[in-house]
C-alpha cells in the first residue's frame, strides 16, 4: 500500500492549494511567493547536490564494460560499449542521455519448462521512459510561451508539431497524451511487475503521482475547467515573475493555483530525490569513464602523498629485533645484519 | 572538488537553461496587448465578455462542427438579436479587424488557430471581391 500514501500526499497538496488560494489575499502567496521559493530551492539544491557529488573521489576506474575491449588487431573493439578514448565516451554518454541506451538492456530472466532459464531484454521500461521524458521535455519547452515576450520561433515550432493533429479547440497536444500515458505505464509497471513492485518505495511512487497530478490539472485547465482561465492573465503573471515585477491582476481560476503549487512542490522535491538522475546521469563513473585502466594508471585521489610505499624488506629492517624477540621468523637474521655493518 | 573543468561549465549551462526566461526577457517585457473593441461601438456579444475570453475557441469549434458536419445552421438568438453561426457571419461583423482583435492576443500567447486556413479576413475578402 505504499502507493496509497503517495496518493494521499498529493491529494493533501491539491487541497492545500485549492482551498488556500480561495482565501482573499492568499493568491499572492500561491502565485508569487511559493513559486519564487521553489525555483530558488530547485537551483540552489541542484547545484549543491552536484557539488557534493563532485567532491566525492572516484577511488577506482569502474566503467561498465558491455562489449569487446581493445585487444589484438584482428579482434574488433566495441567502441560504444567499451570506450577507451574520450570521443568514444562522449558518444556513449550522448546515446545514454538522449536514447536511454542502458534501459534497452533491461534484462529479464524467465524460467521455462525443461527446466530452462532464458535471459531476454525487456524493452518496456525503455519505451515508456522515452515516451515520458520526451513528452515532458516538449511540455517544458512549450510552456516557455507563457514566460517570454517576444516568443522565439522554436517555441512556436514545438507548439506546431505538438498540435499537428488539430483535434478540438484548444487543439490537443500530443505531448499531453504522451506524458499521461507514459506516467500511467511507468506507474502500472511498478504495480504489475512483481519484482519491481517489491523494490518500489514511496519515493518511487510519489514523483509519478505528483507528475500525473500536474499533467491532469494542466489538461483540465486547458480543456475542461476554463472558468476564469484567460491565458492573457496567466501570461501576465508568468512574465511578471521572470521580470521580477510580479503582479496578480485579474482573477485566475483555482485550478491554475493548484497546478502551480504542484509544480512548485515538484521543483522543491527535485534536488532531494531520485529525480536528481537528471544531473546524476552526467556524473555516473560507470558511464563517463574510459576503459583505459591498462593504458593509463588511475590514481586514487584519496591516497595520502605522504604515505610512501613500504616494502617487506623495509618493514623487517624496522622491526627485526622485536620480531626475533617474539620468535617470528625473519629473512635476514640479526647476526647477518650485524656482519654486513 | 574533482573534475572542475567539466563540472563547473556544466553547472553554468544548467543554470542558464533554467533561467532562460529571465535573461531572454532581460527583466523587461512588452505589456500584454489589449484586443480592439468593435469599431462600430457594438457592446453585446453572444455571451458575456468573461465567458467569451475563456471559451470562444470552444464555441467556435462547436459552431464549425454544427454547420459543417451536422448541417445544423440554427440561428443563435440572444436578446432579440440574431447571429448566424460563423466566424465571418457573426463575429467579424462587429470585430471587423482580425489583426487588431484576434491577432493581438493570439500572437502574445503563441496561439495559432487554424481558422484562417479556410477563412478570409474581411480585408482579404474585400480585396478578392466577394463576401456573403
Amino acid at each position: 500500500m505504499k502507493y496509497a500514501f503517495s496518493l494521499l500526499a498529493v491529494i493533501a497538496l491539491i487541497l492545500v492549494a485549492g482551498l488556500g488560494s480561495l482565501v482573499p489575499g492568499m493568491q499572492y502567496l500561491f502565485g508569487v511567493v511559493i513559486p519564487y521559493l521553489a525555483i530558488m530551492i530547485f537551483i540552489g539544491g541542484f547545484v549543491y547536490r552536484i557539488i557534493q557529488w563532485a567532491k566525492s573521489p572516484v577511488p577506482f576506474s569502474i566503467p561498465t564494460t558491455c562489449g569487446q575491449g581493445v585487444s589484438l588487431d584482428f579482434i574488433k573493439q566495441d567502441k560504444l560499449d567499451c570506450p577507451t578514448k574520450t570521443s568514444e565516451v562522449v558518444a556513449r554518454m550522448f546515446l545514454e542521455i538522449f536514447a536511454f541506451r542502458s534501459l534497452f538492456r533491461n534484462t529479464k530472466s524467465e524460467l521455462h519448462n525443461g527446466p530452462k532459464i532464458t535471459y531476454e531484454s525487456s524493452k518496456w521500461l525503455w519505451l515508456f521512459a522515452l515516451l515520458f521524458h520526451y513528452s515532458f521535455l516538449m511540455i517544458v519547452i512549450r510552456h516557455m510561451r507563457l514566460f517570454v515576450e517576444p516568443i522565439p520561433f522554436w517555441v512556436n515550432a514545438v507548439e506546431a508539431v505538438d498540435s499537428m493533429l488539430q483535434i478540438g479547440a484548444p487543439t490537443l497536444y500530443l505531448s499531453s497524451v504522451g506524458l499521461v500515458g507514459g506516467v500511467l505505464l511507468l506507474f502500472g509497471r511498478r504495480l504489475v511487475s512483481r519484482h519491481v513492485r517489491y523494490i518500489s518505495l514511496n519515493n518511487d511512487y510519489f514523483p509519478l503521482v505528483l507528475i500525473f497530478a500536474i499533467a491532469a490539472t494542466g489538461i483540465l485547465m486547458r480543456y475542461f475547467m476554463r472558468d476564469n482561465i484567460d491565458i492573457m492573465n496567466i501570461k501576465q503573471l508568468a512574465v511578471g515573475l521572470v521580470t521580477l515585477s510580479p503582479v496578480i491582476g485579474a482573477k485566475i481560476g483555482t485550478i491554475f493555483y493548484i497546478h502551480l503549487f504542484l509544480v512548485s512542490t515538484l521543483l522543491v522535491y527535485f534536488p532531494f530525490s531520485k529525480l536528481m538522475h537528471m544531473g546524476g546521469v552526467f556524473m555516473s563513473p560507470t558511464r563517463n569513464m574510459a576503459n583505459d585502466s591498462r593504458a593509463k594508471r588511475h590514481i586514487n585521489p584519496w591516497n595520502d602523498p605522504e604515505i610512501k610505499p613500504h616494502s617487506y624488506a623495509g618493514y623487517e629492517d624496522e622491526f627485526r629485533e622485536f620480531m626475533v624477540d617474539a620468535g617470528i621468523p625473519v629473512e635476514k637474521e640479526l647476526t647477518a645484519v650485524k656482519d654486513e655493518a | 572538488m574533482y573534475n572542475k573543468g567539466t563540472i563547473i561549465p556544466g553547472l553554468i549551462i544548467f543554470v542558464l537553461f533554467v533561467t532562460f526566461p529571465i535573461w531572454f526577457n532581460g527583466l523587461s517585457a512588452a505589456p500584454a496587448p489589449k484586443p480592439e473593441m468593435p469599431p462600430g461601438g457594438e457592446k453585446k456579444c453572444v455571451e458575456s465578455a468573461e465567458y467569451m475570453r475563456a471559451n470562444h475557441m470552444q464555441m467556435l469549434n462547436d459552431w464549425r462542427d454544427n454547420v459543417l458536419r451536422d448541417d445544423n445552421r440554427t440561428v443563435v438568438e440572444v436578446e432579440g438579436k440574431k447571429y448566424r453561426k460563423g466566424l465571418q457571419q457573426a463575429c467579424m461583423q462587429c470585430h471587423t479587424n482580425k489583426e487588431k482583435f484576434c491577432d493581438n492576443c493570439h500572437t502574445y500567447a503563441a496561439v495559432n488557430p487554424y481558422c484562417w486556413d479556410c477563412h478570409l479576413t474581411p480585408k482579404e475578402a474585400a480585396s478578392k471581391g466577394g463576401t456573403r
